[in-house]
């Protein structure tokens, strides 16, 4: 098959824009559903080369799902390729939320849908509650005095003295990023000693 | 000049949240509600609710809604390109980094040390919707809104021990507590 044809960017197009309509909750769920998609049923990828693009996905910042479609597309087609599944991946959301935005101030109104989501509201902070312990307790049972440390700072910053947060996060990321480095470096002096 | 904004606000949103899923929401808090003031707690509230009942990712629906409010459909262009665009630069250099060189130790390194950092961001941005839902605007004992502390109790204890999907445990939340709240008026 012809690589960079019309119709292998339209498949392209078409793929990611089905995945994007239907993945409800986003993030880790697409990535099981492109692999089915396009290691088993397209064989566009091999099975390693997806393993590959879910590590790098999750290692970029971003959301997961646009990056992961993001090298999909250029693993088969290059960077138009990219460009194609990008769009696919995010035209559903675009499309769903501009109608649901173009209601809500009508809909929010309306004392039955006011009441309903003051409800929701209660539970989604019991899903985040629940979501921020979950997290925690991961954090804690590495039993790494360092994350718990970075866990508890990063904490205090940010709810008690308003810390912006992507300094946070720069700052973070950079010294895990240098330590990373002066530890490779010091085990390859020791292997040459 | 609207338009840059919505842009560079939400290119920073896409460059700041490492992790995914949640991570977006203290960068979102950040620039959306704190800094420009583009929305509510209580909108950007009704966002994640809306999120966890659709397709699609957190920040691209946030990127939606506020562009459309903000400007319109170009609005919502906009901020949606400006979320992607730092991953569509950074995706493509770590691809090709990881081609040529098939190791990531130091990417690996500052991911783990940024993991922890990140539960705390979201879990202060958690605060502020637990207040929002229990407290509403203003913090005070007399302003407790027990309905909500009741439902926030009930369905985190049913998400720990049963672990059901959380859609179903909002849309009993809404069902329950938006009954409530009618029958007292």
């Amino acid at each position: 098959m012809d690589r960079k044809s019309p119709k292998l960017y339209w498949q392209l197009f078409c793929s990611t824009f089905m995945l994007s309509a239907f993945t409800f909750g986003g993030g880790y769920v697409i990535v099981p559903l492109m692999r089915k998609k396009f290691v088993d049923g397209l064989h566009w990828l091999e099975e390693e080369e997806m393993l590959d693009i879910t590590a790098i996905a999750q290692s970029a910042p971003g959301v997961i799902a646009v990056n992961a479609s993001i090298l999909v597309g250029y693993r088969i087609a290059g960077v138009l390729g990219a460009l194609v599944t990008v769009i696919g991946t995010v035209l559903p959301p675009l499309i769903i939320i501009s109608v649901i935005s173009l209601f809500y101030t009508a809909f929010r109104e309306n004392r039955v849908v006011g009441a309903v989501l003051k409800g929701m509201q209660a539970g989604v902070a019991a899903v985040i509650v629940d979501v921020v312990l979950s997290m925690g307790d991961n954090i804690l049972k590495g039993r790494s005095p360092a994350a718990i440390a970075t866990m508890l700072l990063s904490f205090v910053a940010v709810a008690f003295f308003g810390v912006n947060v992507s300094l946070i996060i720069v700052i973070c990321g950079v010294c895990g990023a240098l330590h990373a480095f002066w530890r490779s470096r010091k085990s390859k002096g020791e292997s040459a000693a | 000049m609207i338009l840059a904004q919505l842009f560079w606000s939400f290119f920073q949103i896409g460059l700041f949240s490492i992790g995914g899923g949640y991570a977006a929401l203290p960068m979102i808090q950040a620039q959306v509600i704190d800094h420009h003031g583009w929305l509510t707690m209580a909108e950007f509230t009704d966002v994640l609710t809306i999120s966890q009942m659709t397709p699609g990712p957190i920040a691209i629906n946030a990127a939606t809604f506020v562009g459309t409010r903000i400007a319109g459909l170009p609005g919502a262009v906009i901020a949606t390109m400006g979320c992607v665009t730092p991953s569509f630069i950074i995706v493509l250099a770590l691809a090709y980094m990881y081609v040529k060189y098939k190791e990531m130790r130091v990417i690996k390194g500052a991911l783990g040390a940024l993991r922890p950092a990140v539960v705390a961001l979201i879990a202060s941005a958690g605060i502020s919707i637990v207040a929002l839902a229990v407290w509403g605007e203003s913090i005070s004992l007399a302003g407790t809104d027990l309905v909500a502390a009741l439902i926030l109790v009930a369905g985190l204890v049913v998400l720990r021990v049963w672990k059901p999907s959380p859609i179903l445990v909002m849309l009993a939340a809404g069902v329950i507590g938006g009954g409530i709240y009618l029958v007292r008026g």
